[in-house]
């Protein structure tokens, strides 16, 4: 039982970075804009929010330095992408190399450093209750955020004006431009929500994850994310899904590297790729027609004036 | 400057007298680079009055409407809403004001749904739910149905258009642009537009018309202006003109006119299609019931009916882009074909031209020399041994540009940088010189201006004197009547007999497109005999 209970805390805490940058990145295509920038960002992310909580002692500040990091990486990549219509890809690719660099840079003193990890709810009463009371009450503050996050994306693209016409922009920029919408403009903040996102992401691992900061310690999750948003077929339920499935595989690999199941550990290390793809793609079947992509995504729209 | 404009007002005498026009603009210009879109352009449009704006693709029509509903600011000049110089910021603040706008290529969102489409032309003050309501009364209203839950990608290009008027409607304007709004309609929708339209002009609205339908202007529009290369060229009143003078005023000089050759000779059947039916492959799709017709060397069949009835597949059927299970469903030049791909279909000697000329008929950002290649690889010797014959996609080129007088501004430029009309004529040129003995062809002259029109459907005929089969799917009656033999209409999947062309008049149309039968009424009449 206790080591049930250990498997699906660190699942939550495995899945937790995956899935805020994921719903970040899921607004940002929704608008049609392909941000393959996301490793990037949350690498600053996780570099500054790491000095920021080191300098003030506050994860909360912390956690600040890292959204406003992300959201600068991101501002780059509109200025590049949006205002002067450079390709997405290039551009994200770009922003990526230049954010493993600059987050060596800034992190380069914090190396070594440790910081109290952020602090984990309890409640009396309800935090005891076996096997559930940890994992429903007992989790850190970055966890239930990035579960309303999903929930309040969720709601905002499909239940309110402003979502349909974030949704528009993605789907068909020139008539969205024809009834008068600021493509540009809805693009932009679109992209800065998913840079703050991805910072926040970053920062949630050296202040939650791992209590100290190390160069290159994304280790390639924001890729993960980038990936998630696509076999999520861009929908938040199914981002959900994929985000705890992935975290999941990957620890219970880990685990059963551990208790010597006879499989080479290549193959174990790859089930969690695995697994996401053939669980999304069957979910994804049951769409009948129609594009599942946001139609306008990655194309690069430049308004006649 | 008021009295000088009643003199040069052209409406009848009397009718505006007191009031000041709706809608003004003053010189107004507009100028790309070194290109004069609009240059120095007077308009007046009057309440109460629905005026016509003519002119050929390239004319300026497009960016006179564009400056009007603010969606591109003019370069000089300046426009005038009930007296009041204005300079419109964008498209809602023109909405605000009280215009609206249907536009010919459809500003819809193919992923969303009818309701969130209407809810994005709008102000978004009232709940999408009120919102909801009031789109299921203005489209009963009006008669133009609507389903508010289905997403747009699965509708008809007559839905689509639906969709447009409505949203537009619902912003309750006081001036409304229609551009092209009747080229998918059938006689009966179009009539039905009409008496929405006359409805909308007497409720003290006006309405600015475009369209390539010279008849129609005739009978409906109060006034027509008539734009060429840019200019203003008159405005005058369309029923004191012949369509043969407007089209002269556009055109500035006379359109050939289309002609049979006489004494067409029909040979020997060349396509013939035996008991096909066929299942969509997507769920909202039109299955095909039993249909079978012969087209014989010689002839050109219409196939007329509303979009969204079957046309598209059909073609998708004939064109081998779905293939059927019985070989014998399709036969071309006397060869089971029904389960061959599209390339074998064009070694057989067929040709197709569909629908969409962009993203079906060509590859938008591919040169047309590659466009060339992409139907003509199989069968036109463009490609030895697995390369490129560069030389020969070239000159297939430049024989569609002066056959079918392309005009382009390179000798290979992109396939979207041609307009409409343009790459109508190559694409069908490209088939044609193909010299296919079988060859389909699906709304050959959609939104393509009369001199195009002309030059496209004269091919047709052409190719048909020489001996091939032609098999043409159109939305529009007269250019049926103009060229085919004989005319099947297609509804709900199912067929029509043919109708020989002398018999097939609108009204016997218009009754098969509807979904009647004509047997009723044949048999009243053969007893009247």
């Amino acid at each position: 039982m206790e080591l049930v209970e250990a498997i699906i805390l660190s699942v939550l805490a495995a899945s937790t970075p995956l899935l805020i940058a994921a719903t970040g990145e899921l607004v940002t295509e929704r608008s049609g804009v392909l941000n393959l920038g996301v490793e990037g960002m949350m690498i600053v992310g996780a570099a500054c929010g790491f000095g920021g909580a080191w300098l003030t002692g506050s994860i909360f500040i912390g956690a600040l330095f890292g959204i406003v990091a992300g959201t600068l990486m991101s501002l780059v990549f509109a200025l590049m992408a949006l205002g002067l219509a450079v390709n997405q890809v290039a551009t994200g690719l770009a922003l990526t190399i230049l954010g493993v660099g600059l987050s060596g840079l800034i992190g380069a003193r914090f190396v070594g450093e440790r910081i109290t990890p952020a602090a984990h709810l309890h409640i009396p009463g309800l935090t005891d209750i076996p096997l559930i009371g940890r994992i429903l009450f007992g989790e850190d503050a970055f966890v239930y955020f990035s579960l309303a996050l999903i929930i309040g994306v969720w709601w905002f693209l499909y239940r309110t004006r402003a979502g349909l016409i974030l949704r528009a922009c993605g789907d068909n920029h020139v008539s969205a431009h024809a009834l008068g919408y600021p493509v540009l403009k809805i693009r932009m903040l679109a992209v800065m929500f998913g840079g703050a996102c991805a910072g926040l992401a970053g920062a949630y691992l050296p202040l939650a994850y791992t209590p100290f900061f190390i160069p290159g310690m994304t280790a390639g999750r924001g890729w993960i994310a980038l990936a998630l948003v696509v076999f999520a077929s861009w929908r938040p339920g199914r981002l959900v899904i994929g985000a705890y499935l992935f975290g999941a595989v990957t620890i219970l690999q880990l685990h059963a590297q551990g208790w010597g199941v006879g499989i080479p550990s290549q193959f174990m290390s790859a089930l969690p790729y695995l697994a996401t793809v053939i669980v999304l793609v069957l979910l994804s079947r049951a769409r009948t027609g129609g594009s599942t992509a946001p139609a306008a995504l990655g194309t690069v729209f430049v308004p006649d004036r | 400057m008021q009295a000088y404009q009643r003199m040069l007002d052209p409406t009848p005498n009397g009718l505006h007298s007191g009031e000041s026009p709706l809608l003004q603009t003053l010189g107004l210009s507009k100028r790309y680079g070194d290109f004069l879109a609009n240059d120095s352009i007077d308009i007046d449009i009057w309440p109460k009055e629905i005026h016509a704006l003519l002119g050929e693709n390239g004319a300026g029509k497009s960016t006179l409407v564009k400056a009007i509903y603010g969606l591109i600011q003019p370069s000089a000049g300046e426009i005038r809403w009930q007296g009041e110089p204005i300079v419109l910021s964008g498209p809602s603040e023109a909405r605000s004001r009280g215009i609206g706008m249907v536009f010919q290529h459809f500003s819809l969102f193919d992923n969303l749904t009818v309701a969130e489409n209407v809810a994005l032309g709008l102000d978004g003050k009232e709940s999408f739910k009120d919102m909801s309501a009031r789109l299921e009364q203005v489209s009963k209203t009006y008669g133009l149905p609507l389903d508010p839950r289905r997403e747009v990608w699965q509708l008809s290009v007559g839905e689509r258009q639906r969709i447009e008027i409505v949203r537009a409607l619902m912003q309750d304007p006081k001036f409304l642009i229609l551009d092209e709004p009747t080229a998918v309609l059938t006689p009966q929708e179009a009539d039905q537009l009409f008496i929405v339209l006359e409805r909308l002009k007497a409720e003290g609205r006006a309405i600015l018309y475009i369209s390539h339908k010279l008849e129609e202007v005739k009978r409906l529009c109060d006034t027509a202006t008539i734009l060429r290369g840019g200019k203003k060229v008159d405005t005058c009143n369309p029923r004191l003109e012949t369509a043969a003078s407007l089209a002269r005023m556009m055109v500035g000089g006379e359109i050939k006119e289309v002609k049979a050759a006489a004494g067409r000779q029909t040979t020997i059947p060349r396509l013939v299609v035996n008991d096909l039916s066929l299942t969509p492959d997507e769920a909202h799709g039109v299955r095909l019931e039993h249909i079978s017709f012969e087209l014989k060397g010689g002839e050109i069949l219409g196939i007329a009916g509303v979009a969204g009835n079957g046309q598209d597949e059909l073609f998708a059927a004939l064109s081998g882009e779905r293939l059927s299970k019985d070989p014998g469903t399709v036969v071309i030049e006397g060869i089971a074909a029904g389960h061959l791909s599209i390339t074998k279909r064009r070694k057989l000697g067929a040709a197709f031209v569909p629908e969409e000329r962009l993203g079906h008929g060509t590859a938008p950002r591919m040169r047309l020399s590659e466009n060339a290649l992409l139907t003509g690889h199989a069968a036109s010797g463009m490609v030895h041994r697995g390369f490129i014959d560069t030389a020969a996609t070239l000159k297939t080129v430049d024989r569609a540009t002066e056959t079918f007088d392309v005009r382009k501004a390179k000798r290979d430029p992109e396939a979207a940088s041609l307009s409409g009309g343009n790459l109508q004529k190559f694409i069908v040129g490209r088939e044609i010189l193909r010299n296919p003995a079988v060859l389909v062809v699906s709304q050959p002259t959609w939104g393509v201006d009369a001199g195009a029109a002309a030059v496209i459907r004269q091919a047709l005929l052409d190719l048909a004197t020489a001996g091939a089969a032609v098999l043409v799917t159109s939305q529009d009656l007269d250019e049926l009547a103009e060229i085919a033999d004989r005319i099947a209409v297609m509804f709900h999947g199912h067929l029509s007999e043919p109708l020989a062309t002398r018999d097939a008049t609108r009204e016997k149309l218009g009754l098969l497109m509807g979904g009647s039968s004509l047997e009723p009424k044949e048999a009243a009449h053969a007893v009247g005999a």
